[in-house]
């Protein structure tokens, strides 16, 4: 857990947004991250993210799990105990179709869901710092993070200028821990300087 | 700038009134935070009141034995295996809904999908009871998973329909349930923002997984999103393609045919749409989302049951030729004597009536876009479909190919009718805690949307009355 400062600014429309993202990566600033209600397209790409690599995660268990169900089926019905239905091929790879979709298609998405889950670090009982809590209602909070360097007062007016409706300074936790969302942890501090 | 400002004479917003992202938030969080209206009590009692009836049907099937249902050597799945396929085909509307529309990028999804996607779980949790309690000795249900054992080990049989569909069931609730929830952590998310009791903060603090919004989560959530629908697209057409299997891989005549699985997927869907309107025409109007659940969306559905129910209807047709082309005795006896007339001759007729001939008044735009309509047929449609399914399953055994063997009328047990009910009063319960405690309407999705097919989008248009071309195009193509 890094207890670090961060310069929030709060955004009301994506259409001031974008601009000011570019504004800010210009200007040299450090974004942590911006939080917002829903997917806004394109937004990762201005702040520069890599895109996920997620879904080939997705087709390497997808591989996995057609590869489990062929040979498992196999070793089962040819090899460890094969069983003479009316002369019927042992090896009856057409019949085995269903069973091999159905567990590629499985594996791919529970694979996937957990690595998700891992990447993201979601799980129940994580408990997060939230820079505001209308992240996940109407706003779109951008942090950026003070290094040693950051003079924090220019932060603030800078995102003030490119349209920040709301400014604030925030010391926080960075990363998660185990808690509950109806208990305060204290495990940061907040400081609001300009409403 | 009349050229800019075309306004499709089709497409209708999705979202009706001037909504802001906030009033989105505020609309669907109402009647999660308000107290259970009086209504909710009493819907909810009754489908727990049901629920039990079917644990005590259960409970004696389980105790007596197979013996309580009045299913027999010839008509040895009778109303089981019926409400089995029945529930099966509803919970497809909701993976087609989320999956298939998604990757056909047909916007008015976002208002159905999430209460679809919930439906279609707690349909498969109902149809997975009737296989499993139909074992008769449920305690050996899991042998029928591929676990090494002390019989050999003795596998399960790989080549076999009904193994199959051990997988496809399985994987099918699984996948489902997962695109669900992870659809719904965003939503949750903004439930426990907006919490002010101890403990609604606390249990959607555990629900939502500390999802905080971060544009990395969206990007891979996104991600995730897509994939899922693109594997859940052919998984919800090879599940009831493998119920189908059930039926088409055995020698009785009226079930040994290719066209099925085509044919049990199109009614699926087709039935998965009427409970859909069913649930969503009283939640609109209960939880007022009318501003959300339009007569747009209410259309869009019941253009879909049209075009499904006239595939099952083809369907129909097609078997009734091939029995006559086949010149197979069994097929065409069957089908001409037993099926369209004979003893259970009323129940084919309800069928092509409630299937076939009463959706086909949805060409109609004006009744498409009526409410109580479109309720009448939504219920109309499941009664003709759990009717297919009977008509399917019967007829075919009632008189199969040993006259000694010809079954008496075949009348369900109050205990078989028990049973069914309690799959009722399941789904129900489901259905109503989650309508009180989860946002119905996918929130995030919503307000994704909101600018562009929101009523609010022509606002957006305003200022361009005000522009030359030249000064649009200079700004548009500046970049």
């Amino acid at each position: 857990m890094a207890v670090k400062k961060f310069v929030v600014g709060c955004f009301d429309d994506e259409k001031v947004l974008f601009p000011a993202v570019s504004k800010v990566r210009k200007a040299g600033y450090k974004i942590h991250d911006i939080y917002t209600p829903f997917p806004v397209h394109g937004l990762d790409h201005a702040m520069g993210l890599r895109e996920t690599s997620l879904h080939t995660a997705g087709f390497i268990f997808g591989l996995t799990g057609t590869t489990t169900a062929v040979s498992f089926m196999t070793w089962s019905f040819t090899k460890d105990w094969p069983v003479n239905v009316g002369g019927k091929p042992n090896f009856a790879l057409p019949a085995w179709i269903p069973i091999t979709f159905e567990l590629t298609v499985l594996m791919a998405a529970v694979g996937m869901v957990l690595t998700f889950c891992y990447l993201c670090q979601l799980a129940p009982f994580i408990k997060k710092h939230h820079f505001h809590a209308r992240a996940t209602d109407d706003l779109f909070v951008m942090v950026i993070e003070c290094t040693a360097k950051t003079n924090e007062a220019e932060v603030k007016e800078f995102l003030n200028k490119v349209g920040a409706s709301e400014v604030n300074t925030q010391i926080a936790d960075d990363g998660w821990w185990v808690g509950r969302y109806d208990r305060n942890e204290k495990l940061y501090r907040d400081e609001q300087v300009i409403a | 700038m009349s050229l800019v400002k075309y306004e499709s004479p089709i497409r209708e917003p999705l979202v009706d009134g001037k909504k802001t992202y906030h009033d989105v938030t505020e609309d669907i969080c109402r009647t999660i935070e308000a107290k259970p209206t009086r209504l909710w009590y009493i819907g909810f009692f009754i489908s727990l009141a049901l629920l039990m009836f079917g644990v005590y049907s259960v409970y004696r099937e389980v105790v007596y034995g197979i013996g309580q249902w009045n299913v027999n050597r010839t008509i040895n799945w009778g109303w089981d295996i019926t409400n089995f396929v029945w529930w099966v085909g509803i919970g497809h509307a909701g993976t087609l809904i989320s999956a298939i529309l998604l990757l056909f990028r047909q916007g008015w999804r976002t208002g159905v999908n999430r209460a679809a996607e919930a439906m279609t779980i707690f349909a498969v949790m109902c149809a997975g009871q009737f296989p499993i309690f139909h074992m008769g000795r449920v305690w050996m249900a899991f042998f029928t998973l591929p676990y090494p054992n002390t019989r050999g080990p003795l596998w399960p049989n790989y080549n076999s329909p009904l193994l199959w569909d051990v997988f496809a069931i399985s994987t099918y609730f699984t996948v489902s349930l997962l695109f669900w929830y992870s659809g719904l952590l965003p939503d949750l998310a903004t439930v426990r923002d907006r919490a002010k009791t101890k403990f609604r903060k606390h249990f959607y603090g555990i629900a939502a997984y500390g999802w905080t919004g971060s544009t990395k989560h969206w990007q891979r959530h996104e991600s995730l999103s897509l994939v899922l629908a693109g594997l859940s697209t052919p998984l919800v057409l090879s599940v009831h393609t493998i119920v189908s299997f059930d039926f088409a891989t055995s020698v009785i005549p009226g079930w040994h045919t290719t066209i099925f699985p085509p044919y049990f997927v199109a009614g699926a869907i087709f039935s998965g749409f009427a409970m859909v309107q069913t649930l969503m025409l009283i939640s609109r109007k209960v939880m007022n989302l009318q501003d959300y659940i339009t007569l747009g969306h209410i259309e869009a559905m019941n253009k879909v049951i049209v075009l499904t129910g006239s595939i099952v209807g083809v369907a129909y047709l097609t078997e009734l030729f091939m029995a006559w082309y086949s010149q197979v005795p069994y097929e065409q006896d069957i089908f001409f004597k037993y099926r369209i007339a004979g003893a259970y001759g009323w129940s084919y007729w309800l069928m092509m009536s409630c299937n076939v001939i009463s959706p086909q008044l949805f060409w109609f735009r004006k009744l498409r876009r009526n409410v109580l309509f479109t309720f009448i047929m939504s219920i109309v449609v499941n009664v003709g479909m759990w009717f297919e399914r009977f008509v399917i399953i019967v007829t075919s055994l009632y008189r199969d190919y040993l006259p000694s063997s010809w079954s008496i009328y075949y009348r369900p047990s109050i205990w078989e009718i028990g049973f069914y009910v309690g799959t009722f009063g399941l789904f129900f319960t489901c259905y109503f805690l989650f309508s009180k405690y989860f946002p119905v309407i996918a929130i995030a999705e919503i307000k994704h949307v909101l600018k562009t097919t929101g009523e609010s989008y022509k606002d957006d248009m305003k200022p361009l009355d005000k522009k030359t071309t030249e000064e649009f195009y200079e700004e548009t193509h500046h970049h």
